[in-house]
């Protein structure tokens, strides 16, 4: 198993050198870079001006050379500073992730909570009332977008009952309380949260349902075991595996994966600070979030295995 | 699948045998599509929308882009259905204009997408080897990386217009199909027809489309379904975004941007709720209409 961790890392290293060569090579492709964006056209600058300022953010380089450097910085820790306002982008990112991962967090758990549960109950009892309501349910959860979801829920549940806040992660006129925060999180957690658990249930239903067709579930009832036993020794945690995959699947969705929850909410996370690097063109604030989310990305996959390797008893790493 | 022949007594007392029928595939997918009672609905509800979408121009009561300043935000009354957004422009005209986007994204997207999975998943399936790990590789990086970052990013760099949107969906949302063919590939290569055909000395080229496609394309019809629900998803959310189709032409996303205004969201509901219901009705009607393809599909299934 140790082994097995030590390889797995020892992957991830030339991926991450192929990521590297990635997100800057993207952007190297984008059009336009720092000189366009600052000088408008209408400043009629000098050729030599903007060749000063080109070299003074060090874009007279050969692109090898920015590139080590580019790296070189990243392995200190500097991701380098925003064009709009010369922030530095690790502490921009550092405060958006954050955000990010407590709306995405919440909204996750809440749906391996609710949905998983759910999916084992109808699929246990398939064709009953409960199936049909809650596949209708999860129908209508996975057909509606998050931007419709998150408009309709602002409409009721903060514009005309009045129990939520429009947006915004805290209060603008006091220092928040844990309550505050709270207050604050629930709709948008709420609203991202339908769509997990439609998909985690969905899934979960399925895999229940194969799962009880199967040979061994047959066996076991063929031996005389009782239903009891049957359904939570044999059906459900086989049943559960699969949906593992799925969970872990979506952990790369922790990072950007609520930019239309953010952007109805004024949520500050990653999602909303993504918009706002590819409309401003920031691309030192773009490049820094493109190796965190292919980090996280990395991560979820590693992790999905770990823990796959963990509940699966069958599968051996040697 | 063939029902039995039948033989029946005619007036005239002779016997007449009745030849044996025979069902095509086709035509029992469609059969067995007809008793999912919901696809029905929806299939009729879509063609309703589809309907409309192609005769926008000729059902709409103004020009979609026409202002009028006089009746600015007006609410629904007999002279506009649904009211008028905030430069007098028709709600109705818009929503139905917005269909024909949506609609020609969601189908755009898809032959896209499922032209390249296809292309993808039979080569890797049918080649194997280190064709099909490096397709794969591929195929995985594309499917696990967030398609909305690079939607996002995309959608600024491209110029603005139905065109980019098309090809930014389409060509991101091909790996699910690529797995599909990809697996029905592999079991048919080693069938005794595709041998045959190998033996017969027909050219890959052909044995790959003429002799195992048709065959793997079954399976893939609900896939296809539901990504066209997607895309429509994907081109209104790019929209909202202000990423997508650009203003004046309506789209169901772009309508829907009115309501991030607190102040349309609060007191002029008939500009967002008509885009926003039509989104979620029309991507019901093609989720449902997959839902019964994939069990008519599926040969397992009793109906």
């Amino acid at each position: 198993m140790l082994k097995y961790l030590l390889r797995r890392l020892l992957l991830t290293v030339p991926v991450l050198i192929a990521i590297t060569f990635i997100v800057f090579g993207l952007t190297e492709l984008a059009p336009g870079d720092v000189a366009d964006y600052f000088i408008s056209p209408e400043l009629q600058m000098s050729p030599e001006a903007l060749a000063a300022l080109r070299a003074r953010f060090g874009l007279d380089q050969p692109v090898l050379v920015r590139y080590v450097n580019w790296v070189g910085n990243i392995l200190q820790g500097d991701l380098g500073y925003r064009f709009t306002d010369g922030q530095p982008v690790g502490d921009v990112i550092a405060r958006r992730l954050s955000a990010s991962l407590t709306l995405i967090g919440v909204a996750m758990l809440i749906g391996v909570v609710v949905g998983v549960p759910l999916g084992v109950f109808i699929g246990l009892r398939q064709y009953s009332f409960w199936d049909f309501s809650l596949t209708g349910f999860s129908f209508l959860g996975i057909s509606m977008p998050a931007f419709v979801t998150g408009i309709i829920a602002l409409f009721i549940f903060s514009i005309q009952l009045r129990w939520f806040p429009s947006g915004g992660i805290r209060p603008v006129d006091r220092v928040p309380t844990l309550l505050d925060s709270l207050h604050h999180l629930m709709l948008p957690s709420l609203v991202l949260s339908l769509n997990y658990i439609a998909t985690y249930m969905r899934y979960t239903r399925f895999s229940i349902l194969e799962v009880i067709h199967s040979d061994y579930v047959r066996t076991a009832r063929a031996k005389g075991l009782g239903e009891r036993w049957v359904t939570w020794r044999h059906t459900v945690p086989n049943a559960i595996l699969p949906v593992v995959t799925v969970v872990g699947l979506s952990i790369p969705n922790l990072v950007v994966g609520a930019v239309f929850t953010e952007t109805i909410f004024s949520w500050p996370g990653m999602g909303t600070l993504y918009l706002e690097a590819v409309s401003g063109r920031d691309i030192p604030l773009l490049m820094g979030m493109n190796l965190v989310i292919a980090l996280v990305v990395l991560l979820g996959n590693i992790l999905t295995d770990l823990t796959y390797a963990v509940v699966d008893p069958r599968i051996r790493y040697d | 699948m063939t029902e039995t022949a039948l033989s029946t007594q005619s007036t005239t007392g002779i016997v007449e045998l009745k030849t044996v029928k025979s069902e095509s595939v086709t035509q029992r997918t469609i059969r067995r599509f007809f008793r999912h009672r919901l696809a029905v609905i929806a299939l009729a509800v879509l063609s309703v929308i589809v309907v409309s979408a192609i005769l926008a121009s000729v059902i709409e009561r103004y020009p979609y882009d026409l202002v009028d300043l006089r009746s600015r935000a007006a609410p629904p009354s007999a002279e506009h259905w649904l009211g008028t957004d905030r430069v007098g422009r028709d709600i109705w005209s818009r929503t139905i204009h917005g269909a024909r986007v949506s609609l020609v994204v969601g189908i755009g997207a898809t032959l896209i997408s499922t032209l390249i999975g296809t292309l993808v998943g039979a080569v890797s399936g049918y080649y194997g080897r280190w064709v099909d790990m490096t397709l794969m590789r591929v195929t995985d990086i594309v499917m696990t990386f967030p398609s909305i970052v690079i939607m996002l990013t995309l959608a600024a760099l491209l110029p603005r217009n139905v065109f980019s949107i098309l090809l930014i969906i389409g060509g991101l949302s091909w790996p699910s199909v690529a797995r599909l063919i990809r697996a029905q590939f592999l079991s048919y290569k080693e069938q005794e027809f595709v041998l045959a055909a190998r033996a017969l000395g027909i050219p890959d080229r052909r044995i790959i489309f003429v002799h195992i496609l048709p065959n793997a394309f079954a399976p893939l019809v609900a896939l296809i379904t539901f990504s066209v629900g997607t895309a429509i998803l994907t081109e209104a959310g790019l929209s909202f975004l202000g990423l997508g189709v650009p203003p004046p032409a309506p789209s169901w996303g772009n309508m829907l941007e009115a309501a991030r205004n607190l102040d349309i969201l609060k007191n002029v509901p008939w500009m967002w709720i008509p885009p926003a219901f039509m989104t979620i009705l029309t991507v019901l009607c093609v989720n449902f209409i997959g839902d019964g393809l994939r069990d008519a599909v599926d040969p397992r299934l009793v109906l």
